[in-house]
């Protein structure tokens, strides 16, 4: 477990998002804009002191369980595994190439990703089994789960928020990575989510709304809601911009399927502060 | 001691799973709203660990996974076309694809093999699931005859660490491997009577047709195939090629990959010189009603098409 500053996260952040331009530029297949709205609560999650973690040992039984249901969303996790030594940097430069083991889409050969998601919505289902799972252990984990928001479209995403308040699962925390758009259009235009947070309310889930780019705040979240055992699921809906830091890319409504070619992802990462 | 009593597969086998429970505190078991009367007693007696996600396949499958990636054993258990279909996605991405990095060991418990759920309709029919599952990479599919045989899986699905699909009727049937003490779940089929020159090879319900058949085809073998993967192509093959003729019985789509399939693999792959005749349930939906001995008249699966089948072949 790392705990850093709040300026230092910072510029983590900066850092992870140079470091995911540079691994779309080898690797134009990656789903960039969806990697990019999610890179501070990556930060938060691993460097701000959130989850308990063995790079050496990514089955280590007292880690926290962390479940990317957005799977092709988190490339940018992929520096960030680096960084912290869950494997060699140099893997950083093959991404999607021969012998790579890190691909478009992230799966659980990878060391410290829990679970393969390439198709959506089934992430929250997993990750109630495990809490359950955890919970006869009498294990003192979280299981924390990673979803975009236009997963919840997904059917099955609603049988696992029954399930998880009905088996009151404090142990549990949801990071909805609020970007807004699908992969054709605004959700807002395909079906409206919202109102989201009573949503969850009526489910009989406790939730927060935050700045999912307010490094500090995403963290202080986090933190609260992991230690906060009153016998109810967690959501944290975070409000973010899918293709955040890429000009090209945010508030495109057809961002999700842009690829940068080599010239604007060097222009991309020379005007990133 | 002799129970000749007819008796569900799902009963005995839940009756297993909770003697396992009480020295084994890492077996989970979770239904999606089904029940069976030996399941009243897991429930009271393992509240910890016992779960109805209710009527959720998909969430019964994710469930099911989280339990199994924490290292527990898992049993899931809903309608045989509900829990394989519905849910298919998961199946495919959280177990078959999953566990061959990460092993887990859930095992799908389909209730209502074929066409056992009769009066119920096409919707309650299972006729794809031997097919669908077989093509699974990382599965087992089991696919009992009869309750015996579905009590003695218990060991080989707390010993094997894979995903399992297990294929159960729903009506009580009279055992027919009471006595059988040479039967070895790993070998994957049993010879209940060796013939000269036509083999009946069946699996499930269709294996009971295939022993009645046989009273009246003097010289006719039945072999009873239960492990239709991974299965023991080998021991089978060295089983059939006395035969110079074989029938596939099952109560399924034929020719798409169920017991029809595997058969007819191993004859290819053996350049064997058997003629097979495939007999099940062919590219339709049977939406008639009046049981199942009617059901299996209509589609040509009762004793008196079996022996009209194997006459047919001329010897």
């Amino acid at each position: 477990m790392t705990n850093f500053s709040p300026e230092s996260l910072k510029e983590k952040a900066l850092w992870v998002r140079k470091e995911t331009l540079n691994i779309h530029k080898i690797a134009p297949e990656t789903r960039l804009a969806s990697s990019l709205s999610d890179v501070e609560i990556f930060v938060a999650l691993y460097y701000g002191g959130v989850l308990k973690f063995d790079a050496k040992n990514p089955r280590w039984e007292e880690r926290d369980r962390f479940i990317i249901s957005k799977g092709h969303g988190s490339i940018s996790l992929y520096p960030i595994l680096a960084d912290l030594g869950f494997f060699d940097k140099s893997e950083l430069e093959k991404v999607c190439h021969e012998g790579s083991f890190l691909g478009g889409i992230p799966d659980t050969t990878i060391p410290g990703y829990e679970t393969i998601n390439g198709a959506l919505g089934h992430g929250l289902g997993v990750a109630s089994g495990s809490a359950i799972a955890l919970r006869n252990k009498n294990s003192d984990s979280t299981v924390f789960v990673l979803m975009g928001d236009g997963e919840l479209y997904e059917g099955a995403v609603w049988e696992a928020v029954m399930f998880a308040s009905e088996h009151k699962l404090e142990n549990l925390v949801l990071i909805i990575d609020s970007n807004k758009i699908a992969m054709l259009d605004y959700c807002k235009n395909i079906i409206d989510l919202l109102p989201l947070e009573e949503k969850f309310r009526a489910f009989k889930w406790d939730v927060e709304t935050i700045d999912g780019h307010d490094v500090s705040v995403v963290l202080e979240s986090l933190k609260k809601l992991k230690e906060a055992k009153n016998s109810r699921p967690k959501v944290l809906i975070a409000n973010t911009i899918k293709g955040k830091g890429v000009p090209q890319l945010e508030n495109d409504a057809l961002c999700h399927v842009k690829s940068l070619n080599e010239e604007e992802v060097i222009a991309a990462i020379n005007q990133l502060q | 001691m002799s129970d000749n009593k007819p008796k569900t597969m799902r009963d005995a086998f839940i009756e297993t799973v909770y003697e396992k429970m009480k020295e084994n505190d890492r077996i989970f078991f979770v239904t999606a709203d089904l029940g069976a009367p030996a399941l009243d007693k897991l429930k009271t007696d393992f509240k910890d660990r016992f779960i109805n996600v209710g009527i959720a396949e998909q969430n019964l499958i994710n469930v099911a996974v989280g339990l199994g990636l924490e290292g527990y054993i898992v049993y899931a258990y809903a309608i045989a076309p509900f829990i394989t279909m519905r849910p298919f996605e998961q199946i495919r991405q959280s177990l078959s694809i999953s566990s061959q990095i990460r092993p887990n060991n859930v095992n799908l418990i389909g209730i209502g093999a074929g066409l056992s759920y009769d009066v119920s309709g096409p919707t309650h029919h299972s006729l794809e699931d031997l097919s669908i599952m077989r093509l699974m990479p990382n599965f087992s599919v089991f696919s009992p005859s009869d309750w015996v045989l579905a009590k003695k899986f218990v060991d080989y699905s707390i010993k094997y660490k894979n995903p399992k699909y297990l294929r159960f009727d729903s009506k009580p049937l009279p055992t027919i491997y009471e006595g059988a003490e040479d039967l070895n779940i790993e070998k994957g089929f049993y010879e209940f009577l060796k013939g000269d020159n036509v083999c009946l090879v069946s699996t499930g319900y269709m294996t009971h047709r295939a022993l009645n058949a046989a009273k009246e085809l003097p010289g006719v073998g039945v072999i009873d195939v239960f492990l239709l993967k991974p299965a023991n192509e080998q021991s089978l093959f060295e089983a059939l090629k006395k035969y110079k003729y074989a029938i596939t019985l099952e109560e399924g789509f034929i020719n798409n990959g169920g017991l029809d399939g595997l058969v007819s693999k191993i004859i290819l792959d053996n350049d064997a010189d058997i003629k097979l005749k495939r007999m099940g349930v062919d590219d339709k939906y049977a939406f008639e009603l009046g049981g199942r001995n009617y059901l299996h008249k209509l589609l040509n699966l009762d004793e008196e098409a079996i022996i009209k089948a194997v006459k047919g072949f001329n010897i």
